[in-house]
């Protein structure tokens, strides 16, 4: 299963998959936005890949996540940093893993009260299903799914590398 | 209520160590405040946005109960609790000379049962905060505002924030407060704040009869002579003048008090020279700062009225979400 885990083949369907779909929407100056902590790292790597000047940016959700009433506040937030305004923008949102889309819902409150963007691409480096929102990427490097020991984690930044972990019972 | 020195450490943490309510700095270790400048820091970058809110609050009430009249404080804790999208409501409350202690848990009685889930709580009584966190309904979180001559933790808290903005450090730094040091809540809280972050001098420099008799014991070093006290210091915290505060001659006039121990640009240069200005607010002009000091380029008093909102969204998060964590745990417990 590792094997198939192949990080270089899962960023090459992504970058592939990103082409094709600012290709068919006609988005020619997008900017990226990636999720703390994996996201901003694949952010680095695809900007690169698709050649897009404008630097990406970050945000952390602690503030936005659906949870805090449950859980209480993260408490190794950091700031959000979006170098661009969102306002009119199209944007590409990437994160390393999506389940079950809340990260993602909260994401796109946050990236609203920055401006309204003209729109949003999500991509992902795994699609682990699971989802409990109605939010789906737009690519996905690889689809999974996992049995209930197994954990997929993204290490990095240098060298980005994926983690499969049994943990267990 | 108690007027003596409370020592709240067990109740302003959780059993895992999170912070639940917040009255004084007093047991808070120094990843704590770490976290709570961390936290401002990313507070900071929500109030730069075209939309200043995020949700954290929402749908909770936070009472400001304000029994000693503050317009700064009041304001910024009201900025930031509406910043984290929480309902306000504030009450200025004039304390009654009978029956404090009374009165005050009737008045507590009634705010809660209109459901509220934070009180940001300003006394004239040293304790009155930590009186309220005992005896408050479980899961409501309570704020020390100030109280007495006791403690001001949001405003020394806001004051470090100001200071790692400016120096990035906290070690090897020298730091000086300034003036009326017996009558100040801040500057307890400050130099405790100082000592906990790795200051490597706390310096207060006032006359004696404006220093508590126990001063170094707080863990600072003392100098009357303003012009000696200057030398090498990074950072120095201009106190209030507290006129309203003050019984009986401790002071030969205002005038005499500025020469000696007002800020001037003379007394400045004595400094370092990059050496910051500070002031909690509201400045005496002329009584213990020039304005050309004041309004100068080494003034980052208007910093800190910016950093004051960060750090009152900080500390009202994570002390709301003490609360709900430990009520979570609490049910989690019950089921098992």
């Amino acid at each position: 299963m590792t094997a198939q885990l192949d990080i270089n083949q899962l960023l090459d369907e992504l970058e592939t998959g990103l082409r094709r779909i600012l290709e068919e929407r006609n988005v020619t100056e997008p900017a990226v936005i990636g999720i703390r902590t994996g996201g901003v790292w694949l952010a680095d790597v695809l900007s690169k890949r698709l050649g897009i000047d404008q630097a990406f940016g970050e945000l952390d959700i602690s503030f936005y996540r659906d949870d805090f009433s449950r859980i209480g506040l993260n408490p190794r937030v950091k700031p959000s940093s979006l170098p661009f305004d969102t306002e009119g923008r199209d944007i590409i949102l990437i994160d390393d893993v999506i389940m079950s889309g809340r990260t993602i819902r909260a994401a796109m409150n946050e990236i609203f009260d920055y401006g309204r963007p003209a729109s949003i691409i999500l991509a992902t480096l795994i699609d682990l299903g699971a989802r409990e929102l109605p939010i789906q990427p737009d690519v996905a490097g690889r689809v999974l799914s996992l049995n209930a020991h197994q954990r997929v984690k993204l290490r990095g930044p240098d060298p980005l590398r994926i983690e499969l972990q049994e943990t267990g019972q | 209520m108690t007027a003596h020195d409370p020592s709240p450490h067990h109740l302003q943490l959780t059993r895992d160590g999170q912070l639940r309510h917040f009255l004084t700095l007093d047991g808070l270790d120094r990843d704590l405040l770490t976290d709570i400048l961390d936290t401002a820091d990313s507070f900071i970058e929500v109030g730069e946005r075209t939309i200043k809110k995020v949700p954290l609050l929402r749908g909770r009430t936070v009472v400001n109960l304000f029994f000693e009249s503050s317009t700064r404080t009041r304001s910024t804790f009201e900025l930031a609790a509406k910043r984290l999208s929480a309902d306000v409501l504030n009450l200025d409350i004039s304390t009654s000379a009978t029956s404090k202690g009374e009165s005050l848990s009737d008045t507590l009685l009634n705010l809660e049962a209109m459901a509220s889930d934070m009180f940001v709580v300003r006394h004239s009584q040293s304790g009155a905060p930590h009186f309220i966190a005992e005896s408050v309904t479980p899961g409501v979180a309570i704020i020390n505002a100030g109280d007495g001559r006791h403690a001001h933790p949001t405003q020394a808290m806001l004051d470090m924030l100001t200071i790692r903005q400016h120096k990035q450090r906290f070690d090897g730094l020298k730091v000086a407060i300034v003036g009326d040091v017996l009558h100040s809540r801040v500057a307890r809280s400050q130099i405790r704040a100082l000592n906990v972050l790795g200051a490597e001098e706390v310096r207060v420099i006032a006359p004696g009869t404006l220093l508590p008799k126990d001063v170094e014991s707080l863990g600072c070093t003392v100098e009357y002579d303003m012009e000696k006290g200057m030398k090498d210091l990074d950072v120095v915290i201009m106190l209030r003048l507290q006129k309203e505060r003050m019984e009986g001659a401790l002071l030969p006039s205002e005038r005499e008090f500025y020469r000696l121990y007002g800020l001037n640009r003379e007394k400045l240069a004595l400094a370092h020279p990059e050496c910051i200005v500070m002031h909690p607010g509201p400045i005496n002009r002329g009584v213990e700062i020039e304005s050309a000091v004041a309004d100068g380029p080494q003034s980052v008093i208007l910093n800190q009225v910016t950093n004051g909102i960060a750090i009152r969204m900080a500390v009202m998060s994570m002390a709301m979400g003490g609360q709900v964590a430990e009520r979570q745990q609490k049910a989690e417990r019950a089921k098992a």
